[in-house]
């Protein structure tokens, strides 16, 4: 089992007010938001929506899962990336993210991990060494910045 | 016809064998990909998951943008995109939202233009238009057609098909003489953008959607997205490894299977670029 906690109780312990439980779940950082529980809840939760709103939550107060360290990491590394760049640099984003888990985790490895892969997306021209980048990154950066001071008032 | 493009992130980065796909494809139907020029990346699934507002403010952005190009529909061949388009759209049905996003994505945000997947493009092209236009009938493929989460998922975002049994896809695909099959999985969740984040959640569902197609008799199975295509034929080489079996199934976007039709090569469509090839 992935989810230490069931999407419908992870709901249930928000109606009980069982914050922290929520908050430090694996289940919220497991969820990959594929809706299905949103659309099959008898009582029309929008369980999804719930997930969003306790990940969110969860690493404003610093509680995330430890153990769920690599899907945190990867997308606050994601959301970095295209403020910089407006759109997503594929091979920044491997480069950092590999970067970031081995110096919080020592997991020299995890650096390798996949390495294969990139020779053959080489030969299928999959790999952009020098990607594109949005025009107007200005907007994309002052977007950032009204939405990351909203989350702190 | 022209229409608007968004092309989002997967589509100008390791996803370009599906834009070749849509550019050939959709060129031979008379319909050219007119790019927006300043598009910005919808957030995926980043923003939604730490960022509502910002999950909200890039598509925002896009939306307006588009509008401001005068752009009446906005193909975005990613379902995510899509979602995320649409998303917004309806946020802004709100008068107090839409000035708020309108304010933080510094242009007025409408959410007027009509948002299209893959298929509601290939619909609005005209089934019958495009059976008619089928120079070489597909009668060797029997496809397990897999619409993933976002393409109908959720309803009363994207209005799309039916969510549990949806079937645009195989009357789609029926059209071009080729047979599909009925199978389990086909709006089940292949483990999205954890590809690299939490690869094992993504080689246990991929496995149980290519065994279960061949199960049921698929001898292919057809995406409309980028991320299920990298989850079901980039990382099916692990899949095998990590169940130590076989698969060797065929994944080809639906723009592939329209383009064999009408007559292009599988070098034309980029389909020699896939991972999975026929043997």
């Amino acid at each position: 089992m992935h989810m230490d906690v069931a999407p419908n109780q992870v709901v249930r312990l928000v109606q009980l007010g069982e914050w922290e439980k929520a908050l430090q779940s694996r289940a919220i950082w497991e969820c990959v938001g594929c809706q299905t529980c949103s659309t099959r809840c008898p009582k029309e939760v929008d369980c999804a929506g719930v997930m969003d709103a306790l990940r969110e939550a969860s690493l404003a107060r610093g509680m995330a899962a430890a153990d769920r360290y690599l899907v945190v990491a990867f997308q606050k590394i994601f959301l970095e990336n295209i403020r910089r760049n407006g759109w997503l640099n594929e091979l920044e984003l491997i480069g950092q993210f590999k970067a970031d888990v081995v110096l919080h985790t020592g997991r020299i490895p995890f650096l390798f991990k996949d390495a294969g892969l990139a020779p053959q997306l080489g030969k299928r021209k999959k790999l952009h060494l020098i990607p594109g980048k949005a025009r107007d990154r200005g907007v994309v950066d002052r977007i950032f910045e009204r939405c990351a001071s909203e989350r702190k008032a | 016809m022209n229409i608007g493009y968004y092309p989002g992130c997967a589509l100008h980065g390791s996803s370009n064998d599906y834009e070749q796909s849509l550019r050939a494809c959709l060129s031979t139907l008379d319909v050219q990909l007119d790019e927006m020029k300043d598009w910005i990346c919808c957030g995926a699934t980043a923003a939604h998951s730490l960022n509502h507002k910002l999950s909200l403010a890039l598509p925002a952005r896009n939306l307006a943008v588009a509008e401001r190009d005068g752009f009446k529909q906005l193909f975005a061949p990613c379902p995510l995109c899509s979602m995320q388009l649409l998303k917004a759209k309806k946020a802004v049905g709100d008068e107090r939202v839409r000035k708020e996003l309108s304010e933080i994505v510094e242009a007025d945000v409408r959410g007027e233009s009509e948002v299209l997947n893959l298929i509601q493009l290939f619909e609005k092209i005209g089934v019958e238009r495009i059976k008619s236009a089928v120079k070489a009938p597909l009668k060797s493929i029997t496809a397990a057609c897999y619409y993933g989460c976002l393409l109908t998922r959720p309803p009363d975002v994207v209005h799309f098909d039916d969510f549990e049994q949806p079937t645009s896809m195989e009357t789609l695909v029926a059209a071009l003489g080729a047979k599909t099959v009925e199978w389990n999985y086909k709006t089940e969740c292949c483990g999205a953008g954890m590809t690299m984040s939490n690869e094992q959640i993504v080689l246990e569902l991929a496995h149980k959607i290519l065994s279960n197609a061949a199960e049921h008799g698929a001898n292919c199975l057809v995406v409309a997205c980028p991320m299920c295509h990298v989850n079901l034929d980039m990382k099916q080489a692990a899949v095998e490894r990590r169940f130590g079996k076989k698969l060797g199934m065929v994944v080809y976007y639906l723009s592939d299977l329209v383009g064999l039709a009408l007559g292009l090569s599988a070098e034309q469509l980029g389909i020699n670029r896939h991972f999975v090839t026929q043997a």
